[in-house]
């Protein structure tokens, strides 16, 4: 062995390095998506079709319409979630890409922080589609920052776990059907929470009332991102 | 192969005398209650099996987070055993408590917190073992297990403070008014001689059943152990 005449190279912080790992896996999602659009157009049509079967299914006249919304609306967007979660990790074990990251000398959170932000991205945009065709359709205004801001922390709280029970229940035999088993009792408090603090919102509440809400909103998104964040490593090794 | 230990053959007589002993002291030496009548006495089988329950719940949420930072067996077997009772006693918990409900609350059923947290419960547990059913390899079977049953342990409190959350700020005008006004009652010590026998009761109860069925969930491991190896 000849003896070291250049210094080595230097290496980069390690907090950079997770960072672009997270970038670059959110990135992969994102642009694959992009090119081919299934699953968002997937996500995107069957809220549209929940959105018209609740329009049968309740009566949803001026009078309930205002109480009923904030139920109808996250209810749609609970079921399209599953959908997107499913098909966004299937896709990484059918075509074997969940090996070829896991093989990467990153940190394994860095892959979850990833598909957390692509996921949560579909659902984002589809829920920005999906209020102003409901708000078009009842010829009631959804387009309040309070209602962005429900939409937001909920969201974030229902794919933050969602993707962590996503990657189990895809490597379950009972695939598709075990996502929603396994993450709508323990999403509940998200549920309850946002439907409550979005009807708050609509219906023009004290915002004293629905300060709980957001609390218990913010509470729960940082207790299982943290829980999530650490037991990801067990979920996905082989 | 070795049986049951001796101990463990004492502490099921145990427990069954001790059922026993509950159940006259909950039938017949209780004073009746002056304002439901008979139909009280299953608030002291109601009340023992929501401890086990409970019991089962906490075992589960610890031996999960145990399972994943040491990856012992055993504290797996321990976690299924847990989440099993659990799920069993919640359930006759339950159904107590709706045969309670019917006469005093004239409904089967309310969406109070409690009963609401322990039908979430219920459903994380069974989503449990559908979720290791259907996993073939061991040890992602109890990796994935240990995951979920501390992502349930944790949420299941939530949920109950949610939907208090819920009860405070929305009461409920409709149905059959304020749970905890009517159903409530103060104990007379000859009760109290027989809630916290039956407490003790259910608790030795949990322990007895929680070792057998940690006896019996040794015995599967080592079974999954031989079919594996003749398999390889």
């Amino acid at each position: 062995m000849t003896a070291r005449t250049s210094s080595p190279p230097k290496r980069e912080p390690a907090a950079a390095g997770f960072l672009r790992a997270v970038g670059a896996v959110a990135w992969k999602d994102l642009a694959a998506e992009f090119r081919s659009r299934e699953l968002f157009t997937a996500m995107l049509v069957f809220s549209l079709l929940v959105i018209l079967i609740f329009n049968f299914a309740l009566e949803l006249d001026i009078k309930t319409r205002e109480s009923v919304t904030a139920g109808v609306l996250w209810v749609t967007f609970a079921f399209a979630g599953t959908l997107g979660l499913n098909r966004s990790m299937s896709i990484e074990k059918d075509q074997g890409s969940m090996d070829g990251l896991l093989l990467a000398p990153v940190d394994r959170s860095a892959i979850y922080f990833g598909k957390v932000i692509s996921n949560l991205t579909f659902m984002l945009i589809v829920e920005a589609i999906v209020l102003p065709v409901y708000s078009f359709l009842y010829n009631v205004n959804l387009l309040r920052p309070g209602l962005l801001l429900i939409l937001l922390l909920g969201s974030i709280g229902y794919i933050v776990v969602g993707t962590l029970l996503a990657a189990m229940a895809v490597q379950s035999r009972t695939r598709d059907v075990m996502l929603p088993i396994l993450l709508f009792p323990v999403v509940i408090p998200v549920l309850i929470a946002a439907v409550k603090a979005s009807s708050g919102f609509l219906t023009g509440d004290d915002p004293a009332s629905i300060l709980p809400w957001l609390n218990l909103l913010v509470v729960y998104d940082v207790i299982f991102t943290s829980i999530a964040f650490m037991v990801f490593d067990y979920v996905v090794e082989e | 192969m070795q049986g049951k230990p001796v101990t463990l053959k004492a502490l099921d007589v145990v427990s069954l005398l001790l059922l026993a002993a509950a159940t006259y002291l909950a039938l017949v030496f209780a004073p009746t209650e002056a304002v439901m009548g008979q139909v009280q006495r299953v608030f002291y089988f109601h009340i023992g099996t929501a401890w086990t329950a409970l019991l089962g719940f906490i075992a589960a949420g610890i031996t999960g987070g145990l399972y994943l930072a040491t990856r012992h067996q055993k504290w797996d077997i321990v976690e299924v055993a847990a989440v099993e009772i659990s799920l069993v006693f919640f359930l006759i918990t339950i159904v107590l408590g709706s045969i309670w409900a019917r006469p005093i609350w004239n409904t089967w059923w309310t969406w109070d917190p409690r009963l609401t947290t322990a039908a979430v419960t219920e459903l994380i547990y069974i989503a449990y073992f559908m979720l290791r059913q259907g996993l073939e390899d061991p040890g992602r079977r109890a990796r994935f297990g240990a995951v979920y049953a501390l992502v349930g342990a944790i949420s299941a409190p939530i949920t109950f403070f949610a939907i208090r959350l819920f009860r405070t700020i929305h009461p409920v005008v409709i149905g059959s008014g304020d749970p905890g006004a009517e159903g409530t009652f103060s104990m007379v010590p000859d009760m109290k001689l027989a809630f916290f026998f039956a407490l003790i009761t259910f608790t030795v109860i949990f322990v007895d059943l929680l070792w057998n069925r940690i006896l019996m969930g040794r015995l599967a491991a080592r079974v999954e152990q031989l079919k594996l190896s003749l398999i390889r």
